[in-house]
């Protein structure tokens, strides 16, 4: 089979791993959200906090540094000192870019192909819906990953340096809080998202939906909470269990009375039931052909 | 290429919801281009599409070059390409990037699959146009693509389903043509699923109908052709037609009925048309017509129609 001789021919050459060809859609879908300038100039906005964070971490071991801004250290500490609570306003607010990153990115991973009938396409080759779901499901995590766990913990670590004298081994917990916080946030949102664009066909019909679960179901926990002087409502808002499960990770109170009422099982089983309930919508969809039945 | 199986059928059983769409199909398919012919819902998309993998077989199973589709599903995806036969492709992609994309997943190196997507976009006559967005191609064009997608990757077996659905005349020709090319490299089998009995007639060497869900008639076109059968159509009006043919089978004729009044028959050895015409006249039937006409796939397709029995060899009026 050659251009100029214009014939058929079969493919007998060799062969990409199996278990790697999920990895083939996250590497189209790169290209395609950074050929958008809008997405790299946000992207670039992302990596605006960890560097001010990486700046006051220097900051707080460089006397002449200080010197140099006229800023005595003590208050320096005194303001902004470098602890759990530092870290996990950090990573709070990268966390909420994550969710503008998903708003963005999100809707246009799995609708389009629903839209123009491509899952036959994937699904008629050796390619399984796991792997089409993982696939899209990266293109998310990858992104995510690099505005949350991977700058937090490079900050953690240049920290850690810094400091010495065992400040990593006795702060591990803040680490860990960094990592298993960040990716419980990541993969809650990256189901809903892909679950959303799985069924909502339009972008900006998929954007209000995402809008919907992340604010105003998380209004409506609150008017619950408010009504009935409970904290059961939270069951209803993943960003609140989010907040919950921050605070507990990091070892700190979650800051407002009600939602220190709510145990930390009952805000891992919100985000417990997200995931799933995300799943099944996924699998629900994500199907080579609709099944009427 | 070897005359072994393409694709076996043992017992193949699908239910979608409650319903049964498939009934018990069993069948040896060994041509180099099967035509899969039926009315509407006779299950020939859900044959297509269980094969694929897309719909579990509630009893039975199929065999795909000697692979079980339920336990080797993968690795029988591997040797095939499908054209739907609906619109299908991923939108905001030039074609060369959907091509190509298809290619790797298949499991093609990314150079190699850049390389066979020009290669498959240029065989199918997209070459000029491979730079477009697919959303922008008129519905030739995108069937064109959707055929160099499901031969980037070198299949073994191609699945087109209804592939000259809403061409044009010309958009038609090239596409048989295309198929022919395809079919005459001897390097790959063709399910050729079809409503159009021309298509398949011109380009299929063996033909699997379905009706209800059940093999109607499963024969080898080619055989049919070398063996140039020629039988009787007849065209009947009034008198006691029922006892007319009820009589003309008692002579040993093996006969069908195509619509009213219509009648097929082959007549055995010691039976001329004056035998016909008396019995037509003992029962006031009037013969109008009497033609010596070829078996065409059409007559085989209606008989199959009106028929509608198992799979027994190749023999059939």
């Amino acid at each position: 089979m050659a251009v100029y001789e214009r014939n058929y021919g079969r493919y007998r050459g060799e062969l990409t791993p199996e278990w790697s060809r999920f990895l083939i859609l996250p590497r189209y879908a790169w290209k395609d959200v950074l050929d958008s300038r809008i997405f790299v100039g946000f992207l670039f906005l992302c990596f605006l906090l960890p560097f001010a964070g990486l700046l006051m971490i220097y900051l707080h071991h460089n006397l002449a540094a200080l010197k140099f801004l006229n800023l005595p250290l003590e208050q320096l500490q005194q303001a902004l000192p470098i602890n759990a609570s530092f870290f996990r306003r950090g990573i709070e607010f990268q966390s909420w870019l994550c969710f503008l990153l998903a708003l963005s990115v999100g809707p246009a991973l799995i609708a389009p192909d629903l839209r123009n009938n491509g899952l036959p396409l994937y699904l008629s080759r050796p390619f399984s819906r796991t792997e089409y779901v993982l696939g899209k499901m990266m293109v998310l995590v990858s992104l995510m990953s690099l505005i949350t766990w991977i700058p937090g913990l490079l900050l953690f670590f240049f920290q850690g340096y810094l400091e010495g004298g065992g400040w990593l081994a006795d702060n591990l917990r803040i680490g860990s809080a960094i990592f298993v916080g960040s990716w419980s946030w990541i993969l809650v949102i990256s189901l809903v998202v892909l679950a959303i664009s799985a069924w909502v066909k339009w972008k900006p019909v998929a954007r209000i939906s995402l809008l919907i679960v992340f604010f105003v179901l998380p209004g409506f926990a609150e008017a619950l909470n408010a009504a009935l002087d409970t904290w059961w409502g939270y069951l209803l808002s993943l960003s609140t269990a989010m907040t919950k499960v921050w605070a507990a990770l990091f070892g700190l109170e979650a800051g407002e009375t009600r939602l220190d009422q709510l145990p930390l099982w009952a805000a891992w089983l919100t985000l417990t039931l997200g995931c799933v309930l995300a799943l099944w919508l996924l699998s629900r969809r994500i199907r080579a052909y609709e099944v009427v039945r | 290429m070897s005359n072994d199986p393409v694709i076996e059928l043992q017992g193949l059983e699908v239910h979608l919801g409650k319903r049964p769409i498939l009934k018990g199909l069993s069948a040896s398919l060994s041509g180099r281009c099967i035509g899969l012919l039926g009315p509407n819902g006779a299950g020939k998309t859900t044959l297509l599409h269980t094969l694929l993998g897309f719909h579990p077989a509630s009893a039975g199973t199929a065999r795909i070059f000697g692979r079980d589709i339920r336990t080797e599903a993968r690795a029988v995806r591997a040797e095939m390409g499908y054209m739907p036969e609906s619109d299908a492709f991923l939108g905001g992609m030039t074609a060369v990037r959907f091509v190509r994309l298809m290619g790797e997943i298949s499991g093609l190196p990314s150079e190699r699959a850049l390389e066979r997507a020009h290669e498959a976009l240029f065989y199918v006559g997209l070459g000029e146009a491979r730079y477009r967005k697919v959303e922008t191609y008129s519905l030739g064009m995108k069937q064109l693509a959707k055929l160099a997608q499901a031969l980037v990757h070198g299949p073994r077996l191609l699945f087109l389903d209804e592939p000259t659905n809403g061409l044009d005349p010309d958009a038609r020709e090239r596409m048989l043509r295309l198929i022919h090319d395809i079919r005459d490299t001897g390097e790959v089998n063709i399910i050729l699923s079809s409503h159009l009995l021309r298509d398949v007639e011109e380009c299929c060497d063996e033909v699997l109908i379905l009706k209800d869900g059940r093999i109607a008639t499963y024969c080898n076109l080619e055989e049919e052709r070398r063996a140039n059968r020629k039988f009787l159509e007849l065209e009947t009006r009034g008198g006691d037609e029922p006892s007319f043919v009820a009589a003309v089978e008692a002579l040993g004729v093996e006969m069908a009925t195509s619509g009213k009044q219509k009648i097929k028959l082959v007549l055995p050895e010691g039976v001329g048309v004056r035998d016909l015409y008396r019995l037509a006249a003992e029962r006031q039937v009037q013969i109008r017509r009497l033609d010596y006409k070829k078996d065409s796939l059409q007559d085989i397709f209606l008989q199959a129609m009106e028929t509608e029995t198992e799979v027994a060899g190749h023999g059939r009026l």
